[in-house]
């Protein structure tokens, strides 16, 4: 278990100081992907690196399995940090060594001789994929078999944590499915706990199951990812999470719903039946359903009738009706 | 087609002396300026601000030194160093003498060009390792010199080429090789010949040094398809 308690970090550079975490406070359990999305300078790279502490926090505490990291120097830090592993968005392999010489260096240095980590090595890139370009360098393999490599490296020591900052970003969509396939792969056969950093929402509802939206030094709003992408509270939230919307229509003045659906409600004919039954048109600003974690879940949202009157009616049929609704201001 | 006197040197292997001499002198000076230098630029590697290892005072103090001796020609560095010289090897003449006077020169050049070298390392790649619980002497060993291998190998090159420059101005004050026998035999008995008989030889040295070195920096090059 990963937690964070009023977690700060200021840096200081020419003589100014910039807060990039100002209180920041999560857990994150054993054998869960963790998301953490928010926009470039929020300080999820910061944050990420708090826990390894490759960044050392200016305040508060970062407790991994109970244990209060943040004071660790010498040995015990170096231990540590052999029990995380990380990934990078620039992959970050050596690039003079091979693709096998890459993963058996997290073992090289924490003492495992050489017959032995090239055997592991060899396990490793055989869960990646990889075992045919053992010998490859980096500057011949693509950018998604250069993630593949550093995550087996990552994974070389038995790492309990793995930490992935905006691990795909640098990829195309196709390669990006297939490492967050891999990671959810990892995720389930190894029981590896992960902590997820990006500004992409897809990667967040592909395989996390939290989600922590992050604004500006602080945790905006945190939760299941099924709540929190269907249902965003704060502003940040629902720029990020509904930014992909486009307006169909223009809209006019009318009061404005968000509906909500889960599973079970996307499957029936819910907008049909309102109509059919209230027997006034409402006008669809947006549609749109997302499969988070295997289910389906949509939103829509519509304009109701400028008249007071004929709105009440549509508002009465919902409460009635199984959808989650809200009315958005 | 030859004068007497390139004539007579030939024979007499003076000037087959001067090229083993000059390539001697070059090799020594160099490998002694690397195992000096190279250490140096790693001190100012890692103690640098962004280093794995911030000194900020020792790295501005001996980037100071460095800076020194870098800036002071190296004809006049030879003649302020002949003390130094003397109290090393004993003497203040000659290939010995020579070959600290060529250290003292060549050593601050080698640091810099370590520095540069290493600062080519990609710092998320030392950040990886870092991550991986690489201890600091790990990095210098395992990331910061393998990975700076091929530029580390250029920049021996290029201090060996300067080196010779060196070593042939070393015959002003009593240095040999192919320096002090354009000197001595070439200008000053005029015999235009010898000097530029120098002149060939050291050009096909460089160019053998140079040719032979970008090729072993290319092969161990693994960012480049082979
Ligand atoms: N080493 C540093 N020195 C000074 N400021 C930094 C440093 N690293 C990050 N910052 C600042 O901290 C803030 C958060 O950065 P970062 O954690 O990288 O955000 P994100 O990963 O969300 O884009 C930014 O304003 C950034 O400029
Ligand atoms: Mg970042």
């Amino acid at each position: 278990m990963i937690e964070l308690r009023e977690l700060k970090k200021t840096y200081t550079a020419a003589g100014k100081s910039i807060v990039a975490l100002d209180g920041v406070n999560l857990t994150v359990h054993d054998g869960e992907i963790y998301g953490i999305i928010g926009l470039s300078g929020a300080g999820k790279s910061t944050l990420v690196r708090c826990i390894n502490l490759l960044e050392k926090p200016t305040g508060g505490q970062v407790l991994i399995d109970g244990q209060d990291i943040t004071q660790f120097t010498g040995k015990r830090l170096l231990r540590l940090r052999r029990s995380i592993g990380m990934i990078f968005q620039s992959f970050n392999l050596l690039e003079q060594r091979s693709a096998l010489k890459n993963v058996t260096f997290p073992l090289e240095i924490s003492g495992v001789g050489r017959k032995d980590a090239e055997a592991r090595a060899m396990e490793l890139l055989e869960l990646v994929g990889l075992s045919d370009r053992a010998l490859s360098y980096p500057s011949q393999l693509s950018g998604g078999q250069k993630q593949r490599v550093a995550i087996a490296r990552a994974l070389a020591t038995r790492p309990k944590y793995l930490l992935c900052d905006e691990a795909t970003s640098a990829l195309d969509p196709n390669t990006t499915a297939s490492i967050l396939e891999l990671l959810k792969r990892i995720q389930q056969t190894l029981g590896v706990t992960m902590v997820v950093i990006t500004h992409e929402m897809k990667v967040i509802e592909r395989i996390c199951d939290k989600v922590a939206v992050l604004d500006r030094s602080h945790v905006a709003e945190e939760g299941n990812v099924s709540e929190v992408f269907t249902n965003p509270r704060s502003e940040i939230g629902k720029e990020l999470i509904l930014s992909g919307e486009q307006e169909l229509s223009g809209g006019g003045k009318g009061r404005r719903l968000r509906l909500t659906f889960d599973s079970e409600s996307s499957q029936a004919p819910i907008l049909s039946s309102m109509i059919l039954a209230c027997q006034m048109p409402v006008n669809i600003l947006f549609a749109d359903t997302r499969k988070l974690c295997g289910a389906v879940y949509g939103q829509m949202m519509i304009e109701l009738p400028d008249d007071e009157r004929e709105a009440g009616k549509i508002i009465e049929w919902l409460k009635n009706s199984p959808v989650k609704w809200r009315e958005e201001v | 087609m030859f004068s007497d006197m390139f004539q007579k040197l030939w024979a007499n292997g003076i000037i087959q002396r001067g090229i083993w001499e000059t390539i001697y002198m070059t090799i020594l000076s160099s490998l002694i300026s690397y195992a000096i230098g190279l250490p140096l630029g790693v001190v100012l590697n890692i103690t640098d601000r962004e280093g794995i290892y911030p000194l900020p005072l020792l790295n501005r103090l001996l980037g100071l030194v460095v800076n020194f001796f870098r800036s002071v020609p190296f004809i006049i560095l030879m003649v302020a160093m002949l003390p130094v010289a003397k109290l090393v090897v004993g003497v203040s003449l000659g290939n010995r003498a020579m070959i600290v006077m060529l250290v003292i020169a060549a050593s601050p050049y080698v640091a810099r060009m370590a520095e540069s070298a290493l600062k080519e390392v990609d710092a998320g790649v030392i950040e990886a390792a870092q991550s991986m619980g690489s201890s600091n002497a790990q990095i210098v060993w395992k990331v910061l010199l393998p990975e700076a291998k091929p530029a580390l190998i250029t920049g021996a090159v290029i201090s060996m080429v300067t080196i010779l420059g060196y070593s042939a101005m070393s015959a002003t004050i009593g240095g040999t090789g192919l320096g002090q026998i354009a000197v001595s035999y070439g200008h000053q008995r005029f015999n235009p010949d010898v000097t530029w008989c120098c002149v060939f030889l050291t050009v096909i040295i460089v160019q053998v040094i140079q040719e032979v070195g970008i090729w072993i920096s290319h092969k161990t090059d693994k960012r480049i398809r082979h």
